[in-house]
């Protein structure tokens, strides 16, 4: 979705981590929140919806839409946007099983 | 130990009203959720650097003013936690539960300013929660945060101060911006028409909006005007924006559309302490009631900066002050008199930065096609997927209020706690009975505002004075 401004990269000189997106690496710099890192690698959708399966990826990037929950070190349903990366950082996108994934019934019936 | 004043929120009103109080020899503690300081506004702004001479400056000067503020806060006696999650908190006793590296902490304070500032308005339109559509400001948190350079063809819609700064800052870095869809109408400026001789008092502000525009029409990127129908199109990703401009259907293909109208308070924290709130018209949303100080109907509870109405970053520096002073001297910290002499300088400063705002909230009134979205299968509540063809069908089962959709329907129950959807909500069931969102009125906020873990919550650990009250 973005490459690095290369201006920042010089004047900023931040150093470079690596973490994994669902096992696959992805490069980041110190201090980007993980939200910040799945975007710049294209990841299409960071999560999918648990109430209908439809994609998701950050909205807000300030902590407000929770667009961004994933699951970091085994952990679910943190939000991305509002965790710095750590290098070694194993961070997975949230897929609803199929059971969730059905149709809700509205509440209001039962 | 019991804090003196107890800061949330390290944007320019908390960052100075920490700095304020400490000043006055108080016992401060500030707690901000981000790693470093400096809000949204100068995000990030500690680990960048200005740009070298002749080098084009993407986020521009006004980023690079907040620098005082970061210094001044690093000098100052405060006990600054970064990375807290406040989670909940209490009037009585005066009490802040926050989160730190997964432990819980439970903190009393003699006098608390709440600094959580601002959020933009949710945009409610179809196709508003596919991958590739996302507000203006998260662009912009990009460029600041993590030097980005925006890839593809970017669209930006909506009104708003923030989404021309946004444009420009997209135009200064090189990106492709295949339109800018404006909602602002003819009758908004004619009704903003009025307040423009209290803004020509504002020259600065004037003129850097002015500069804005100027820059976007020279750039020749496409504008369209009076947009209504918004509608984002996509399977698993945005791929195109369909709009009518002046009552014309168009269409324009995008890799990442940005939307934005406006910004409103962040009210969670304040609806927590059940503080009085009130309906602000021009700008369709609701803010603490405060008085000139920034105290609220509760004792001892101030807020400061755009969480009690949107001023800008400068006005929320001054209005930290402002709180600041008032808790030293309720606290005992500072006479009356020297209050009143010291507050003279931050009472003017936020003046001035107000005499822009009418002609602003006239201008950018969020249109009634966004704060009521019309189209039956607008996503009103993204977490729970709740529609506004949903929301009608409770209603016509007998639901009238906030409240009781969350039963209904599950609206405003996901993890976002009703951030994205509340205003919605509150506008769309006011429609239908024919009343005032007032009247309606708003989700009640629970603890906790943030999740927290079961385990840190079992390993709290509390002030002395927080487990004897």
């Amino acid at each position: 979705m973005f490459n690095r401004r290369p201006e920042w990269r010089a004047d900023n000189q931040p150093r470079r981590v690596t973490i994994t997106l669902d096992g696959m690496a992805v490069e980041a710099f110190e201090g980007d929140s993980v939200a910040a890192a799945l975007l710049s690698a294209n990841p299409v959708f960071t999560r999918r919806s648990p109430v209908s399966g439809a994609p998701r990826a950050p909205y807000c990037m300030m902590g407000i839409c929770f667009e961004c929950l994933v699951e970091i070190d085994g952990v679910p349903n943190r939000q991305a946007c509002m965790i710095p990366v750590r290098d070694g950082m194993a961070v997975k996108r949230q897929v609803p099983p199929p059971a969730v994934n059905a149709p809700a019934e509205s509440a209001h019936e039962s | 130990m019991k804090a003196d004043v107890m800061v949330i929120g390290a944007g320019p009103a908390g960052l100075s009203a920490a700095t304020e109080a400490a000043r006055h020899g108080l016992k401060v503690m500030l707690l901000d959720e981000q790693a470093s300081p400096g809000g949204q506004i100068y995000r990030a702004l500690a680990r960048n650097t200005p740009p070298p001479a002749g080098a084009p400056d993407i986020l521009g000067e006004d980023y690079w003013r907040g620098r005082p503020l970061l210094d001044a806060i690093d000098q100052a006696a405060v006990e600054y936690v970064p990375g807290a999650t406040v989670w909940t908190a209490e009037t009585d006793p005066l009490t802040v539960g926050y989160l730190k590296d997964e432990r819980s902490f439970l903190r009393a304070a003699r006098s608390l300013i709440i600094a959580t500032g601002a959020y933009e308005r949710p945009v409610p339109v179809p196709g508003w929660t596919l991958p590739g559509v996302m507000s203006a400001g998260a662009a912009q948190i990009l460029m600041k945060a993590g030097g980005a350079a925006l890839n593809g063809r970017i669209v930006l819609a909506g009104s708003g101060p923030l989404l021309q700064l946004v444009t420009c800052q997209l135009l200064k870095s090189g990106a492709e911006i295949a339109g800018l869809l404006e909602t602002t109408t003819t009758k908004d400026y004619l009704a903003a028409a009025r307040h423009l001789p209290r803004a020509l008092r504002a020259r600065d502000l004037l003129r850097k909006g002015l500069e804005m525009r100027r820059t976007i029409k020279a750039s020749g990127i496409r504008v369209h005007k009076g947009v209504t129908n918004l509608q984002c199109h996509g399977k698993e990703t945005v791929d195109g924006i369909s709009f009518e401009s002046r009552g014309k259907p168009d269409r324009i293909e995008a890799d990442l559309v940005l939307l934005h109208e406006g910004v409103v308070p962040h009210v969670q924290m304040s609806r927590l302490l059940d503080l009085s709130h009130e309906w602000f018209e021009p700008q369709r949303y609701w803010r603490p009631v405060v008085d000139e100080w920034g105290e609220t109907s509760a004792k001892g509870v101030f807020i400061a900066g755009d969480g009690a109405g949107i001023d800008g970053a400068r006005a929320a520096e001054a209005s930290g002050r402002l709180a600041a002073l008032q808790a030293a001297a309720q606290l005992g910290a500072l006479p009356n008199a020297e209050r009143d002499e010291q507050a003279g300088a931050a009472f003017a400063q936020k003046a001035k930065e107000q005499r822009i705002r009418p002609l602003l909230d006239h201008l950018y009134r969020p249109p009634a096609h966004i704060v009521c979205p019309e189209d039956p299968s607008t996503i009103v509540c993204r977490c729970e997927e709740v529609c506004v063809r949903d929301i009608h069908a409770c209603m016509e089962t007998g639901c009238d209020g906030p409240n009781q959709l969350k039963a209904y329907s599950r609206c405003g129950m996901g993890p976002c706690q009703g951030r994205m959807c509340g205003l919605t909500v509150s506008e769309l069931m006011a429609k239908q009975r024919g009343v005032t969102p007032d009247e309606v009125g708003y989700y009640r906020i629970r603890t906790p505002i943030k999740p927290i873990p079961l385990s840190a919550l079992a390993a709290m650990e509390a002030d002395e004075e927080v487990v004897a009250s």
